[in-house]
């Protein structure tokens, strides 16, 4: 089992090397090697997570010879072998459900760095999720913005080039101030390793000494990872971007990238900071202020918007604002409801893209509702994975959603008074929103339209995977105890 | 406070730089600027990282066979971090150049809100 133990850092080489040897390889090759580098880091990290559920306790990969506090390192722990592998499977499932569009979408001889990109980004991923080091993080927060940038403007349209200098200057914004954030931080302690800063900030707090650096640190960090992330006020880059760029891109982007930022900020939450200083800092009230202006404006954007990319891409930043909801209630509970919205967001929302760009190619390439109507007759896997991913994260029992719906205003109720009130207030009126649009898109999808003959582009693989997908979000919703469970002894190794 | 500011003239200067950058990368609309912008923000950090670490009258720890003590030499890991932040922004300001320069040459102009516009016209080539 001392095997095992090499996991984490082998996952985040192994994307890296197969990322820089692709670089020589036509497009087709670098597909096989991206489609075998994320199954085999899929089966590591099951590994790894099988691992774990023997009773095995957390450990600690150090880089080099020197330990905590001068060396570099990697931790695992049940939660971060659960995010890899949920990661490594989105990765695998949008290359592979979304291969077709990726060959129409970019032109001939640039199709490998898309791989490539690919590859950098689940690096970066791994590399986000298993860091026990402040700089490495930073590090690995440019990289994933580099990737992402690049797979973005893989498309090569104009429209793919002015998103990605969009989303470039925010995000270059977002990690400037994650960078200031870390230095006063290292400034302050004197310490980039998580387990020493976290000794080190609880005496900084417990003296009540550098108060104002410390906060200083907490609140540049959590803006700049908020950015990142796409909470609501940060928010106008991301529908633009998610819905110019390749369609299996945006499924990366809104499942994977955001979802390692959010990452880093509960691992830099619960285990550089704890909670309790979280808490005192009063930031959380406004993670959860934003979160639910961007609950609702997310969801009121979702509902005027004329393209079914567009209504998916204001849906995400509704998704996005229940994590931060969860985020901003400051307990342990809502860390758990978090983390777990997270891999339902993901999960479905990677779905949501890659079945309505199916949808789109199966309705000449329009992406307007009314070329839409009856897509769904013409791409019938794509269409049952769309309205599945519309179900789950609307909310209908059985899948996902719900589930998670339910842990974040169960995480509320502890924390009493007004919480109470604006959670369930903001799941009821965003419950309603979600049903409004894609309830409307569901029925035009499966509209009946004489004029359009039959077209579909999706091969069997792909919808092969789709329906695996749609498989994956009734499991995720009918056994969520056992991956609660599992998150939440996750979360004690974690701490 | 005058007299501690005048002590901390290094940190002082690079959160201003930190700022001409962050507002310039945010607000500016060429984005030539913008790259200009980002690179003084990420130099203001390297500032504020390199003088934190510096101890006036220390020197780096090389030493010549001997063991040098720890009240001569300096911590030399922000200089380490300096080195590995110049790579990082390096690579970054490749990438936005590269990107500056495919839309100039598709749109023309480097004002993101005209290629924006310009964008959403629907000129696609």
């Amino acid at each position: 089992m001392a095997l095992l133990r090499n996991v984490p850092f082998a996952s985040i080489l192994a994307c890296m090397v197969i990322s820089v040897i692709s670089m020589v390889f036509r497009g087709r090759i670098a597909k096989v090697l991206s489609y075998l580098l994320t199954t085999v880091l899929l089966a590591a990290s099951l590994a790894l997570t099988w691992y774990f559920v023997q009773g095995n306790d957390a450990f600690v990969f150090t880089m080099g010879h020197f330990g905590d506090p001068w060396g570099n390192e990697l931790r695992a722990g049940l939660l971060e072998s659960i995010m890899a592998a949920a990661m490594s499977l989105i990765v695998l499932a949008a290359l592979a459900g979304g291969s077709y569009m990726i060959r129409s979408e970019i032109p001939d001889g640039k199709k490998n760095l898309f791989y490539i990109m690919a590859d950098l980004m689940l690096a970066s991923v791994m590399a986000l999720i298993y860091t026990n080091d402040l700089f490495t993080s930073y590090v690995f927060i440019e990289i994933a913005t580099i990737s992402a940038g690049g797979l973005t403007m893989s498309r090569q349209s104009g429209h793919a080039l002015a998103s990605t200098a969009r989303y470039m200057i925010m995000n270059l914004v977002g990690s400037g101030l994650c960078l200031m954030g870390i230095t006063i931080l290292y400034g302050t302690t004197g310490h980039l390793l998580m387990g020493s800063l976290h000794s080190a900030v609880q005496s900084l707090f417990e003296n009540g000494s550098y108060h104002l650096p410390l906060m200083a640190s907490l609140i540049l960090l959590t803006v700049g990872l908020s950015i990142k992330s796409g909470l609501f006020p940060f928010h106008e880059w991301l529908p633009d971007t998610y819905s110019y760029g390749v369609t299996a891109g945006s499924a990366l982007l809104s499942s994977v990238i955001s979802k390692g930022y959010i990452f880093l900020l509960i691992k830099l939450y619960t285990r550089v900071f704890g909670l309790e200083v979280v808490r005192a800092s009063h930031i959380c009230i406004l993670l959860f202020a934003f979160g639910t202006m961007g609950l609702i404006v997310g969801s009121l954007r979702a509902t005027q918007a004329a393209d079914i990319r567009r209504m998916v891409s204001y849906s995400s930043i509704a998704q996005i604002g229940y994590i931060y909801i969860a985020l901003g209630l400051g307990t342990q509970e809502g860390v758990i409801a978090a983390v777990f919205h997270m891999l339902i967001h993901a999960f479905g929302k990677s779905m949501l893209f890659l079945s309505s760009g199916a949808l789109i190619q199966a309705s000449g390439g329009a992406s307007d509702f009314i070329s839409l109507r009856g897509s769904a007759r013409r791409d019938i896997p794509a269409g049952i994975a769309f309205t599945v991913g519309a179900m789950s994260l609307t909310g209908v029992p059985l899948l996902g959603g719900f589930v998670s719906k339910i842990y974040i205003a169960q995480a509320a109720i502890p924390r009493g008074g007004l919480y109470v009130v604006i959670v369930l207030l903001a799941l009821a009126a965003s419950t309603f929103l979600n049903t409004l649009y894609f309830l409307r898109t569901v029925i035009t999808i499966y509209r009946s339209d004489a004029n359009a003959e039959a077209t579909r582009h999706a091969g069997p693989v792909n919808s092969l995977f789709l329906c695996a997908m749609v498989i994956l979000n009734f499991g995720l919703g009918i056994a969520s105890r056992p991956l609660y469970n599992a998150l939440l002894s996750g979360l004690n190794m974690f701490i | 406070m005058s007299a501690s500011l005048a002590d901390h003239i290094y940190e002082v200067a690079s959160v201003i730089l930190f700022g001409i950058g962050f507002t310039t990368l945010l607000l500016d609309r060429n984005l030539i600027k913008k790259i200009i912008g980002m690179n003084i923000m990420d130099t203001s950090v390297y500032l504020f990282l390199a003088s934190m670490g510096y101890i006036s009258g220390r020197s780096a720890p090389i030493g010549d066979g001997t063991a040098p003590s720890a009240e001569n030499i300096i911590n030399p890991v922000p200089a380490g971090l300096v080195l590995t932040g110049i790579v990082v922004s390096v690579s970054v300001t490749a990438l936005m150049l590269a990107l500056t320069i495919r839309l100039y040459h598709r749109y023309g102009t480097l004002d993101i809100d005209q290629i924006v516009t310009l964008a959403r016209k629907g000129d696609e080539p």
